[in-house]
């Protein structure tokens, strides 16, 4: 689904898809599929691997609604990612280790309980992108690419320098945090929880693209010149998308965290930045499903091709080089087709 | 006479040692359209965005229906009715004619952050949007997206924008630029209808149109308003003649 045909199109009408609705459809299918027919076959990793696609894609989703929608290029988003995993990370520290986090105003002891750990990942991720973003967006262009890459780095810088958790080694999480009812160290149990996680992002994005805020942010992309003289100010829309999408990759990274039962600095750095931008562009920027085609391409190709040789990445950015030089749309435009207007 | 809807007084603006903008007064009334001439460099456009809030002027003010818009930037303008087209039309290109025209009303409406309900789904706005493009003479187009429109159309498009701005005024730069005999003479048709919904002050280089649609003209000459008055006082002005005119009078 391009950006424009989000708001233009009204889904389904008339009972019949569309190609990139088939598309999604497929992917969506694919990445359950896959992640179910692992655990029949009771390939324990490959059910992980399936988990972390979902959880990149929950990540590259944040960075969609703000790169593909907004225009936004944020080289900084490990930020929200790596301060969602040490949201996750610290919270279960202390509960681990019956320490304190704070005694004032009451005693908090941390937490394990999933729904706990997402809303402050993603409450610490929207502040953040708030200040970030309150900042940032006074900047255009390649600078706007700089200065986020600048906060994303002071925030890595500081996390290695902060002893307290773990510093440069990062922290562990013992045992994976729990969520009501379900046995989250059972792989297939995770898996899923994760894959409901990621559509009701997808689905919160797509709801967000067709509203009026939606035809606002996506008018900020194409002539902010144009959105003011309709007396809508951009900066007020895309800093609350900024916010939005920070708290989405601060969910991901929250879920990363869990995933590895690991959290350290290079969740922060801006190698991951750079990964999420590229999801994005592999599978079609300000396409709805773009960062699960993109990080799941990724992930397989890493996970093939690394197999095969260790300069993998030499091989994939010979592939990253054809899609922007011919196939600008990624892998759902190559598939769905072009823009289609309705 | 009824009060002006736009009052412009003593209105100045420099860029280092040039005087783009220099004590310009000038007002718009009620069914009115004004145009503005002048020759390439008079400060046509500078005044233009002085108006609509792009840029700060260092002295005097702009007031619409009486009040003073000082400190107001050209969204708040917009919302007040101020109802701009661009030099270079200024449209979102991926976008539809309709889904342009719903930004402009949703624009208008104030209420830019709702973020459940379809946009494209909101009665009020398709019923406003509708309207306008119908009156700018789109229908047909409203699917086409503003990228594939040819030039004249994508005139129209930001004349049925700034209709969907509920416009207090219209402040149009160059709307004929570019456009072929029989396109211009199409807009300016529109234009002479589009007086009573509201005045427009019109910035415009062909002169025929000028004078045809015009109830009256200043010319700005380096920055200053060197005369006001209707299309045949202007013509007959000697000191048009000579710095504006020239051969063609």
């Amino acid at each position: 689904m391009s950006a424009a045909e989000v708001t233009a199109m009204p889904e389904g009408r008339g009972g019949r898809m569309t190609r990139a609705q088939i598309v999604n459809a497929a992917l969506a299918l694919g990445l359950i599929g896959f992640g179910l027919g692992a655990w029949a076959m009771d390939e324990t990793f490959l059910v992980t691997l399936a988990t972390k696609v979902a959880i990149l894609a929950i990540a590259g989703a944040g960075l969609n609604l703000v790169l593909g929608f907004g225009g936004l290029v944020s080289f900084g988003h490990a930020a929200y990612f790596g301060l969602g995993g040490y949201a996750s990370g610290i919270l279960a520290h202390h509960a681990l280790n019956y320490t304190a986090m704070f005694e004032w105003p009451f005693v908090f002891e941390g937490t394990t309980s999933m729904p706990v750990i997402w809303l402050t990942a993603m409450a610490v991720g929207a502040l953040a992108a708030l200040v970030i973003g309150a900042l940032s967006l006074r900047t255009t262009g390649v600078y706007f690419i700089m200065i986020t890459l600048a906060f994303g780095q002071m925030i890595f810088y500081f996390a290695i320098s902060w002893p307290a958790y773990g510093g440069e080694d990062g922290l562990p999480i013992y045992v994976r945090n729990g969520f009501p009812g379900l046995n989250t160290l059972d792989p297939v149990q995770f898996f899923g929880l994760v894959c409901v996680v990621l559509f009701a992002m997808l689905g919160l994005i797509s709801m967000l693209a067709r509203s009026r805020f939606g035809l606002a942010l996506q008018a900020a992309r194409q002539n902010r010149q144009r959105l003011m003289a309709v007396g809508i100010r951009p900066g007020g829309v895309l800093l609350v998308a900024f916010v939005i999408s920070g708290a989405i990759t601060a969910l991901a990274g929250a879920l990363y965290a869990d995933l590895n039962r690991f959290v350290s600095p290079s969740m922060l750095s801006w190698h991951l930045s750079g990964e999420l931008l590229v999801f994005l562009i592999l599978g079609g920027t300000g396409r709805l499903f773009a960062p699960l085609a993109g990080a799941g391409l990724y992930i397989a190709l890493e996970h093939l091709l690394g197999g095969v040789s260790d300069h993998w990445q030499f091989f994939f950015g010979l592939l990253l080089l054809g899609v922007v030089l011919f196939a600008r749309g990624g892998v759902i435009g190559f598939l769905a087709g072009g823009k289609r207007h309705g | 006479m009824a009060d002006p809807i736009l009052d412009i007084r003593g209105l100045s603006r420099s860029f280092g040692a040039l005087k783009a903008t220099d004590d310009v007064s000038l007002d718009l009334r009620a069914g009115e359209i004004h145009a503005l001439i002048g020759p390439n460099g008079a400060g046509k456009s500078t005044l233009i965005k002085q108006i609509s809030g792009e840029i700060a002027p260092d002295a005097g003010e702009v007031r619409l229906r009486g009040r003073s818009l000082a400190g107001v930037d050209a969204a708040g303008r917009a919302r007040l009715g101020m109802a701009r087209s661009f030099q270079v039309s200024s449209v979102a290109p991926e976008f539809t004619v309709l889904q342009n025209v719903v930004l402009s009303a949703q624009g208008a409406s104030g209420a830019s952050f709702r973020f459940f309900r379809p946009v494209m789904r909101d009665a009020g706005l398709l019923g406003t949007a509708h309207d306008c493009i119908a009156q700018a003479g789109l229908s047909g187009r409203e699917a086409v997206p503003a990228a594939e429109l040819a030039h004249g159309e994508r005139r129209k498009l930001e004349i049925a924008m700034a209709l969907a701005l509920r416009p207090a005024l219209f402040l149009l730069d160059e709307p004929m630029a570019g456009m072929g005999t029989e396109g211009a003479t199409a807009l300016g048709d529109l234009l002479d209808g589009l007086r009573h919904r509201a005045p427009i002050l019109l910035v415009e280089h062909d002169m025929d149109a000028v004078f045809r649609l015009s109830d009256r003209v200043s010319v700005l000459v380096y920055g200053r308003v060197v005369a006001t008055g209707t299309p045949d006082e202007i013509r007959a002005d000697p000191e048009v003649q000579r710095v504006y005119l020239g051969e063609e009078a």
